[in-house]
This record gives structure tokens, C-alpha cells and sequence, in this order.
């Protein structure tokens, strides 16, 4: 720590991306967009293909069991790289302080050493890599999100509004910034109808800020916000904070997420 | 499809579609905090108050750890102060034995203070049953006595009566002819002015307690109303009904008690009467009871202790927990069904009860973990909320249908192989099925989420079988 040492250049630190299942199914132009910002940093990003899911829908769920043997799995796939990087923060808190609470003994160790090298994308770029972005041309008014999980378990908050500033983006903060949006995991699926009100609470919060635009460092937030802004046939648009700091990406090629697709 | 907790949902649902009380609690809902936050940047920050939550849980940690010693030290000195201790397993011995004593003391009357111990046992109903007439005191037990309904919260138990609810209450119960109710301090003056004809005439008392000081053996007590002080001064009898995790080893800790206390609550830096208790009247005083009695409820608190819930214990019942909680806050107290509702409630509510009764409770948290963040006592609730959805998966009282899905889902997201290839048709047929809006609207085993928003489409195809696809074609490309 301290001042920010030179990276030595003569060998890139490898990066390990995980881009978690949510990016990788439900919306690829965030991985695309957290390779691009990886690889602006000078770092190797690797992204290894026996990745799947962080195991948060069993372990929220209680079973944990199962949530361990995925642990496990994650930890076997990643801990051979200097870095982990994640962008999402309940991703990140499930692997830094969940997995060494689901593991026991040699698999804590484990658990515990493969924490320490993991990151938050936001987190990882601003304080590791120390990412200067680049400003971007034409901005709308922003809001954004701050995603519970990231906020209270890892203390993400201006990580994101830092990156995004010196991007030249305009935040236009929330009255309740703090509060859930409601989505929670499966919790959105078991009890949608006070999941809905939350979200409801939340896209009204958004609207009195004048924004048109909704950022967040979680894809679960954004699609189930975005999923509930639909329904109700808001026009917000909803992105995840790396598709617009890596605004060069084919990311923004579209209109957000939950917009029409254009097949390439 | 419901997943969990139908009662729980139906009763959320209601309180959802009553816009006059839920916009209310959306109000409170910024309110309480903003209060708490309040107090505690004026008493020196989260910093200090931090330090303070920390050395609090160690006492809490210490009281619970040599309970036996300090329990022991209570009862005697409890008993040198001339005061009498009862100790009850469950509800209906402390409901007994709070009877025996009425019985003994040829009451008519009781007033009450409020206690959460009390609603939690039944006692009105039981004492009203032996032919005894029960008043609250407190202003908000006081006006859902008169209304017939249970406490919404643990503080503030009328916590969803609007102003207009209540002075409609006081109109319809109180035949007191026309008179202007227009204000607050109208109606508190009408509530005080009949009260106080109970106070007078009571036979017996009954208050709960904040703590118990074992090196004292005086319970401490906080109200705002000074009606606490009224039930246990002017009758002769006095009970105090409380329970084994009250206890504090000294004086002082209640001091440490007191400055997370009210600040946590309403945002007071003290609440407006503390009193400590120390027993029946000496031949010097003036006044008092002539009689105190301690019943000290069990009800689960012992095999709490032993399990690895037992930081559930060193709750303080500041009710900060509810207010933060924007589920408390969206689907109301009454949703909960129980005497201790939102997040401290649906920990406790299981464990008094069982995994099957209170099984929608443990499901009712997004895990967003405002609540521990603002917990006097530091009590890890969103953890303890998943150690029992953990208990309610392996004892199969979570919907079998949930937890055949959760089990299918880690089991190919343990076979990466099948996963990508399963994903990736699912991805396909997503993408198909939304490509027009972008969104999917009608989709198998996505009930859940499809009952109240859209599903966002994806894109073709997944990032990692593309990203994979791009590397071979790349390495096939560099064969030479």
C-alpha cells in the first residue's frame, strides 16, 4: 500500500475473470466489458473455462452443503492466479467472506488465501490497477444504484462513483441510496409481490432524481429492476457500471439491458 | 407460485394494497432512521458508537457465559431487597403464577406497563379469563386494547395507526359527547385523564424490565410516558415479568446499556424516565409497593442458550432492526403473525415456536444486512436468517419444490461441462423468446420472478461459450 508503486512490467500479474453465471447468460457485454477495462490496465486476463456459478441461490437458500462442494470448486478453478477479479459485489462477498465460513479446516486456508486476492471490478480497478478512465463524449443523468451485498459487506461505495466521475459522469445520488431494491436472490422468486413494492419504491426514488439512466455494479439488481421497470412500462435504462466505463466495448451498442437485441 | 411464507405474502399483500397505511410506513420508514442517525452523529459518530456496540456484546457475551453465577447473585439479592422471585418454564406458568399473585393480593384491577414478555405469554387473556380487569397504560398498548389488535412493533406497538385511525378509535370507545380531538395533544390529554382512574384504583401492577442488575438486584426500566413508574408506585402489588437474558452483571453495564439504548430507537439520547426498582417499601417511604414480585420466563431461552443462536439473546429490543428493515417496512408488522416481528422477530419467532409454524419468517430477508449494520448489540441477523433457512432445508420444511430446484441447480453448476451446454440452450431459447421486446414474459419455472416483472432477454449467446469459441479459433489459427 502507501504510494502506488509501479507495477513491474516485465511480467504481467494474470488476472483471473469470473464472470460470474448472471453476466455470462444474461448479459455478456458486461464480461466483454470487464475484459476490456482489465486488459486497458497492462494485466494478463485470463478467463478460465471450468467457471460456472459462486453457489449464492443454494447458499442463501440453506444449503449448504452443496454451496461448500461449489466453494470448493471455485477455489480449485482460481487460486492459481494472482488476482481474482468479479463484477459483481455479492459474487465478491460470497467468495471473500462467505466461502471461509461454509469451509472447514485445509479448504479454509484455502478459502481464506483466495479472498485475499479477490476483487470486486470496481474495487480492483480503482484500488490495485488504478485505472484512470477514459472521459467519455455524451453523458444522460445517471443514477446510481448501490448494490447491498457490495455496500455492506465489502464497503463498495466510492469505488464506482470515483471511476465514474473521472469518466466525466454525473451521478444524481438516490434519497435512499442505502435500501434494498428488493431483488435478493431467490427472495425476488418467493415473495415477488413485496419484492415488486421494493423495487417499486426503489424506481420511484430513481425517477424523483431525474435520472434516465440506472447504474449498478450487480447484475441481479439491475435485471430485476429493469425486469419490474418494464412490467410497469418505465423507459429507465439500466447498465451495469463496467459497460459504461469500458463505453468502448460493443457494450453500448444497445439500449441497455432488457431493450430489444440486435443479433450481430 | 408461492414459494413460502402464503399467509405471509397474503397478509403483505394487504397491508400493500391499504395505500393510506403503507404510505405511512414508507414515511416512518425514513423517518425512524434518519433519527437514529441523528442521535448517533451528535453522540460522536458511527466510530464511537462502533466501540460502543462492540464492548456491549462482550458484556452480553460475559453475562451469558456465567448466567448460572449471575442468576444465582440476582435471586439473592433480589430476595435481601425483600422482593420475591418466581421462575416460570413457559407462558402459562408465568401466566399462573402472575395469576396466583393477583389472586393472592384480592386484585379486581391490573395495570399495566408494557411488556413484550406479557404478549408473548398471553397474560391479559388469562388474567381476564379469571374474571380480572386489565388496563394497558402504555399509549400504544393503550389504544390496541381499546381497538382489539396486537402490537405491530416491539416499541412502538400502534406503530400503524395513522393520527385519523386514532382519534376515529377514541370517538367511537369514549362516550364523552362532542369535543375536539383535532390534535395529538387532545387525544394523549383524553387517554391520560381516563388513565388515570386506573392508576388510581389498581390492585396490582405489572411492568416488564430493559435489564436486571445482578450485583443490585434492582430492575432498570425506560419508558417515555412515566407510566411504568405510575404501575409500579401506586399499587401494592407490584410484578415485574422478564426473562433470563435480561440479566446484567453491574450497575454500570446498564449505563452502557442506556447510551445504545434510546438512540437506537427513537433517536433520544435517554429516554425520558429511567427507573430502577429495587423492592417493596421500607418503613421510611412514603410510598410504593408493599409486595414486588420478579417472574423470570424460560419459554425456549435455555435451549437458545445452548444452541448456536444464542446471540439472539443479547438483543436489547431497541426495534432498530425494524425500522431498517425495508421488508418490515413494506409488508407490516401484522404480516409477521408474532409478538416480536421483523428482522430480531422472524430469529426469535422460529425459534419459541418451530421452523414449521414460523416457516415464511427466515424467508423474509433479502440478506441486504441493514439490520446488523445497525443492531446495538451486533447481533448477525441476516446470518442467523440463513442457519435457519439451512435448518429448514435439511429438516425438508422449505417447499420440497425449492429445494428439488436449488439441488438440481448445484448439481450441474458442479459439472461445468453440462452446465455451459444446458445454459447454452436455455440462453437460445431465451434469446428467441425475447428478442422482439427484450424482455420474456411467459417462461416455465420462472413463475417466481414472472408473477410481477418482466424477464430481460439475453443475448445470443453466452460469453463464455463465445469467448471460448473466439480462443479455439484463434489457436487454430496460430497452428502453423
Amino acid at each position: 500500500m502507501g504510494d502506488s508503486p509501479k507495477p513491474r512490467r516485465k511480467r504481467k500479474p494474470r488476472v483471473a475473470l469470473f464472470v460470474t453465471c448472471l453476466a455470462d447468460l444474461m448479459r455478456p457485454a458486461v464480461a466483454e466489458a470487464s475484459v476490456a477495462l482489465l486488459r486497458s490496465t497492462g494485466v494478463e486476463v485470463v478467463v478460465p473455462p471450468e467457471q460456472t456459478c459462486c453457489g449464492q441461490p443454494g447458499y442463501n437458500s440453506g444449503d449448504y452443503a452443496s454451496a461448500a462442494k461449489i466453494a470448493q470448486q471455485v477455489i480449485r478453478t482460481f487460486e492459481s492466479y494472482r488476482y481474482v477479479v468479479l463484477p459483481s459485489g455479492s459474487c465478491a462477498g460470497m467468495v471473500i467472506k462467505h466461502y471461509p465460513r461454509l469451509l472447514e479446516g485445509a479448504w479454509r486456508e484455502r478459502a481464506l488465501q483466495l479472498g485475499g486476492r479477490t476483487y470486486e471490478l470496481t474495487c480492483f480497478l480503482r484500488d490495485v490497477a488504478k485505472y484512470k478512465p477514459t472521459p467519455l463524449a455524451n453523458t444522460t443523468a445517471v443514477a446510481y444504484h448501490d448494490a447491498c451485498a457490495g455496500l455492506r459487506e465489502l464497503g463498495i461505495k466510492t469505488q464506482p462513483r470515483d471511476l465514474l466521475s473521472a469518466a466525466g459522469v454525473k451521478i444524481s445520488e438516490l434519497e435512499q441510496s442505502e435500501t434494498c431494491c428488493g431483488f435478493g436472490g431467490t427472495f425476488c422468486a418467493k415473495m415477488p409481490g413485496i419484492s415488486a413494492k421494493m423495487a417499486d419504491d426503489k424506481l420511484r426514488d430513481i425517477e424523483d432524481s431525474g435520472a434516465t439512466q440506472v447504474l449498478a455494479g450487480d447484475l441481479g439488481c439491475l435485471l430485476a429492476l429493469a425486469g419490474r421497470a418494464r412490467r410497469q412500462g418505465s423507459s429507465l435504462e439500466f447498465r451495469h457500471v463496467a459497460e459504461v466505463l469500458a463505453a468502448s466495448s460493443s457494450a453500448l451498442d444497445d439500449d441497455g439491458i432488457a431493450t430489444a437485441k440486435r443479433d450481430s | 407460485m408461492n414459494g413460502s411464507g402464503v399467509e405471509f405474502q397474503r397478509a403483505a399483500a394487504e397491508a400493500i394494497a391499504d395505500t393510506t397505511h403503507s404510505a405511512n410506513r414508507e414515511q416512518l420508514g425514513r423517518k425512524l432512521p434518519e433519527a437514529r442517525k441523528e442521535a448517533i452523529d451528535a453522540f460522536g459518530g458511527d466510530a464511537t458508537f462502533d466501540a460502543m456496540r462492540r464492548d456491549f456484546k462482550q458484556l452480553r457475551e460475559h453475562a451469558q457465559r456465567h448466567l448460572g453465577h449471575y442468576l444465582e447473585q440476582f435471586v439473592a439479592k433480589a430476595r435481601e431487597n425483600g422482593c420475591q422471585v418466581h421462575f416460570a418454564r413457559d407462558s402459562d406458568e408465568l401466566n399462573r403464577h402472575v395469576l396466583d399473585i393477583c389472586i393472592g393480593a384480592k386484585a379486581e384491577r391490573v395495570i399495566k406497563g408494557k411488556s413484550m414478555v406479557t404478549e408473548e405469554t398471553g397474560l391479559n387473556v388469562a388474567l381476564e379469563d379469571a374474571g380480572l380487569a386489565v388496563r394497558e397504560t402504555d399509549l400504544g398498548e393503550y389504544i390496541l386494547q381499546e381497538a382489539g389488535e396486537k402490537p405491530s412493533h416491539i416499541v412502538a406497538p400502534a406503530l400503524h395507526k395513522t393520527k385519523a385511525d386514532i382519534r376515529e378509535l377514541f370517538l367511537r370507545q369514549h362516550a364523552l359527547g362532542e369535543r375536539d380531538l383535532e390534535s395529538s395533544a387532545a387525544m394523549v390529554a383524553e387517554a391520560r385523564r381516563l388513565l388515570r382512574e386506573d392508576f388510581l384504583h389498581a390492585d396490582v401492577g405489572i411492568i416488564g424490565s430493559n435489564a436486571l442488575i445482578a450485583e443490585t438486584g434492582h430492575s432498570l426500566l425506560v419508558t417515555n410516558e412515566g407510566n411504568g413508574d405510575l404501575c409500579a408506585n401506586l399499587p401494592d402489588t407490584l410484578v415485574i415479568c422478564t426473562t433470563l437474558d435480561r440479566l446484567l452483571p453491574r450497575a454500570s453495564d446498564g449505563m452502557a446499556m442506556l447510551r445504545l439504548l434510546a438512540r437506537s430507537t427513537t433517536g433520544q439520547a435517554l429516554s425520558c424516565y429511567t427507573s430502577f426498582y429495587s423492592g417493596p417499601r421500607k418503613h421510611h417511604d412514603v410510598d410504593g409497593p408493599t409486595a414486588v414480585h420478579f417472574v423470570i420466563l424460560d419459554n425456549q431461552r435455555s435451549d437458545i442458550l445452548a444452541s448456536d443462536y444464542r446471540e439472539m439473546l443479547h438483543c436489547l429490543r431497541c426495534g432498530a432492526c425494524l425500522n431498517h428493515c425495508p421488508i418490515y417496512m413494506t409488508a407490516g408488522g401484522h404480516a409477521y403473525d408474532s409478538v416480536y416481528p421483523g428482522p430480531m422477530g422472524s430469529v426469535l419467532t422460529p425459534l419459541l415456536t418451530s421452523l414449521e409454524e414460523a416457516e415464511a419468517l427466515p424467508n423474509a430477508c433479502t440478506a441486504c444486512g441493514r439490520c446488523e449494520e445497525v443492531c446495538p448489540a451486533n447481533i448477525p441477523l441476516p446470518g442467523l436468517l440463513r442457519d435457519l433457512r439451512a435448518e429448514q432445508f435439511t429438516t425438508r420444511v422449505s417447499p420440497a419444490r425449492w429445494r428439488a430446484g436449488l439441488k438440481l441447480h448445484a448439481w450441474l453448476v458442479l459439472r461445468p461441462r453440462l452446465y455451459r451446454a444446458v445454459t447454452g440452450a436455455a440462453v437460445r431459447l431465451m434469446h428467441r423468446l425475447g428478442r422482439k421486446r427484450g424482455v420474456i414474459r411467459h417462461l416455465p419455472f420462472a413463475g417466481g420472478w414472472l408473477t410481477a416483472r418482466d424477464l430481460p432477454a439475453p443475448a445470443k449467446q453466452s460469453f463464455l461459450s463465445a469467448y471460448l469459441d473466439q480462443q479455439r479459433k484463434a489457436s487454430r489459427g496460430a497452428k502453423p
